[in-house]
């Protein structure tokens, strides 16, 4: 009894500092971890961090450019020339010429990307598909600034040879080369949207004899739309944000018109035409590229906004 | 009827392929006008020389040092920021509105306009944090710029290991850190790998953010070089450069009148164009290998 007794008391006596160590090296061990999670948590608020700072700055000089113009004049008055002497701040122009290349855009999107989605979600062999998404996720990595270059000096020539009368720099040129700089984003969500359509419902229009035409037509994409809406909603905002091919291709002269085969700028081209002068920190042209980015984000966030809530429903439904 | 409808399916497929076809066609003729254009202006002299007032003569070795210092910056800020929050939203974010509010921001910031990002560097790394139009402005401007893309492929890519690796790690004593920097990231490697490479090639490309906080279109010096002679040997003068990159120098040489600078626009557009091409090829066959590869 007293033997064993003994035997344990040296036990505890051999094992103390032993489990003190372990102790003390899960105490380290612990707070490493801690100071790692810190860490990682820090880099994921970067994303947060970006969020408010864009906002902010947007906000802040916006605000300074709306001290000296009045928010009337801004949203009604039919001219933009913040560079001029005789000032005006209408944001129409920028606007109309932003609209106008992002519609000529969406007309060639919604009909291509419609049909090519359909095609390859309901039509393509596997094989097909496998090859064609590469390539069509290679377009969508060619820098902007080259579909610029290919819009100026490739697509707005060709279009001459149609319309000898086409000015040079022109809205209609960019618009279409924006349009095909948009589908393999449009042909990938709207394919995506397809996909998510149960089979169930093809093989239900199949047995009342259907042919594919008519299932991918009357039963697919019916079921798939919001998912093909969403899918051009956020085409729409890549291609209203879209800046190079503008910039290079439709001019730089804010021109309030709704005829694309007219020269005109865009909000985008509006701010890169003033950052490559070398306008003075805080004067009002500074602060105008800000306010006509202020709207431009507004108008993208929107456009975002909406096509996640009908993305989602989409995914929903089934 | 049943021959009607033949045909309006063969009608539709060929409507399809048609499609299809405008897209790659596209890229095809995209191609072609650039090589047709471009491809004679490529020499040893066109790749060693400064910008200059003829055509001829000018090249685009500024825009080509500049373009890798930025990537460099880039890559050192973007990557590790973009894999940490990834690693942290996948495995260890508890569900909070913290949580959802990062997953928000993140979502909202991939579509955001690349030129609002401008606008922000702009303000905000030029003016308010005094760092000017310099190379580390724009290295960090396009590193905030891929933090999206890199923190969604990395998602991905974490995501497709099982759950079972990381229990077998767990059950054996491992903590948290340890599953994840010894079994989940070497695991998910080659996804991140694509990820990353995806948007250095974005990067590599964008010009408005960069045109945006004032970078110079014609440049004819070099940056100071990073490695001195003397103690201690290495500068980071260099940071504070004035740049220009390779599609700001197309930009440039697009906006120019005259046969002989729409050339000199080609032709580094081919350059670029094989560059962003190239790394995309690159990232696809990682991917394709990866998924040949993996049986879990």
């Amino acid at each position: 009894m007293n033997k064993s007794l003994a035997a344990v008391r040296e036990v505890i006596r051999i094992s103390e500092p032993v489990i003190a160590e372990a102790t003390v090296r899960r105490r380290t061990q612990h707070r490493r971890e801690q100071v790692i999670e810190s860490g990682l948590f820090l880099a994921a608020m970067m994303s947060v961090a970006a969020t408010v700072a864009i906002l902010t700055v947007l906000l802040w000089e916006s605000l300074g450019f709306f001290q000296a113009v009045s928010l009337t004049d801004f949203l009604t008055d039919t001219l933009w020339t913040p560079l001029f002497d005789d000032a005006h701040y209408g944001i129409l122009p920028l606007l109309a010429g932003t609209m106008v290349t992002s519609l000529v855009g969406l007309l060639v999107a919604i009909p291509v990307g419609t049909v090519s989605a359909i095609y390859l979600s309901e039509f393509a062999s596997s094989r097909l598909r496998e090859l064609i998404k590469p390539v069509l996720e290679l377009l969508g990595a060619v820098p902007t600034v080259v579909y610029g270059y290919f819009a100026l000096l490739v697509v707005t020539p060709a279009l001459q040879k149609l319309w000898p009368d086409l000015p040079g720099f022109n809205m209609l040129g960019p618009g279409i080369v924006i349009g095909i700089m948009i589908l393999p984003l449009v042909i990938s969500l709207s394919e995506d949207a397809m996909r998510a359509v149960p089979m169930v419902l093809r093989e239900g229009s199949y047995a009342t004899g259907a042919t594919r035409l008519q299932t991918a037509w009357r039963v697919v994409v019916p079921a798939a739309t919001s998912g093909l809406v969403a899918a051009h909603v956020l085409g729409v905002s890549r291609a209203v944000g879209e800046t190079m091919v503008v910039a290079i291709a439709a001019g730089q002269n804010p021109n309030l018109t709704w005829n694309p085969m007219e020269p005109a700028a865009t909000i985008t081209a509006y701010i890169v035409q003033v950052a490559l002068g070398d306008l003075p920190h805080g004067s009002i042209g500074y602060q105008s590229i800000f306010a006509a980015g202020f709207v431009l984000a507004a108008m993208t966030f929107t456009f975002n906004m909406l096509g996640h809530v009908m993305r989602k429903r989409f995914r929903e439904v089934y | 009827m049943l021959r009607r409808r033949k045909l309006a399916e063969t009608l539709f497929k060929t409507v399809g392929i048609c499609s299809l076809a405008l897209g790659i066609g596209t890229l095809v003729l995209l191609f072609g006008a650039l090589i047709v254009e471009g491809a004679g202006r490529i020499d040893w002299q066109f790749l060693t020389s400064f910008p200059s007032r003829r055509a001829t003569q000018a090249g685009i070795l500024p825009a080509l040092v500049g373009s890798s210092l930025i990537m460099l910056v880039t890559a050192v800020v973007g990557i590790p920021l973009g894999v940490a929050a990834a690693i942290y939203l996948e495995e260890y974010a508890r569900r909070t509105w913290m949580t959802e509010l990062i997953e928000v921001t993140v979502t909202n910031l991939a579509g955001v306009p690349s030129i609002i990002f401008g606008l922000l560097a702009l303000g905000f790394f030029v003016y308010i944090l005094g760092l000017g139009a310099s190379i580390l402005t724009a290295g960090l401007t396009l590193a905030l710029l891929i933090l999206p893309v890199v923190i969604v492929t990395t998602r991905e890519a974490i995501r497709a290991i099982p759950v079972q690796i990381r229990e077998a790690a767990f059950a054996l004593g491992a903590t948290k850190w340890q599953t994840v920097s010894d079994h989940v990231l070497p695991y998910s490697a080659a996804g991140i790998l694509t990820g990353i490479i995806l948007a250095l090639s974005r990067a590599i490309g964008e010009t408005a953010p960069i045109v945006t906080i004032g970078a110079l279109t014609f440049i004819a010096f070099l940056p100071p070089a990073p490695f001195a002679m003397e103690p201690p040997f290495i500068s980071f003068e260099w940071l504070m450069s004035p740049f220009t990159v390779m599609p700001i120098q197309m930009f440039a040489w697009v906006s120019r009148p005259g046969e002989d600078f729409a050339g000199n626009a080609a032709a580094a557009g081919l350059l670029l164009v094989c560059m962003t091409l190239g790394m995309n090829g690159l990232a696809i066959y990682v991917r394709y290998r990866m998924r040949k590869r993996i049986a879990w």
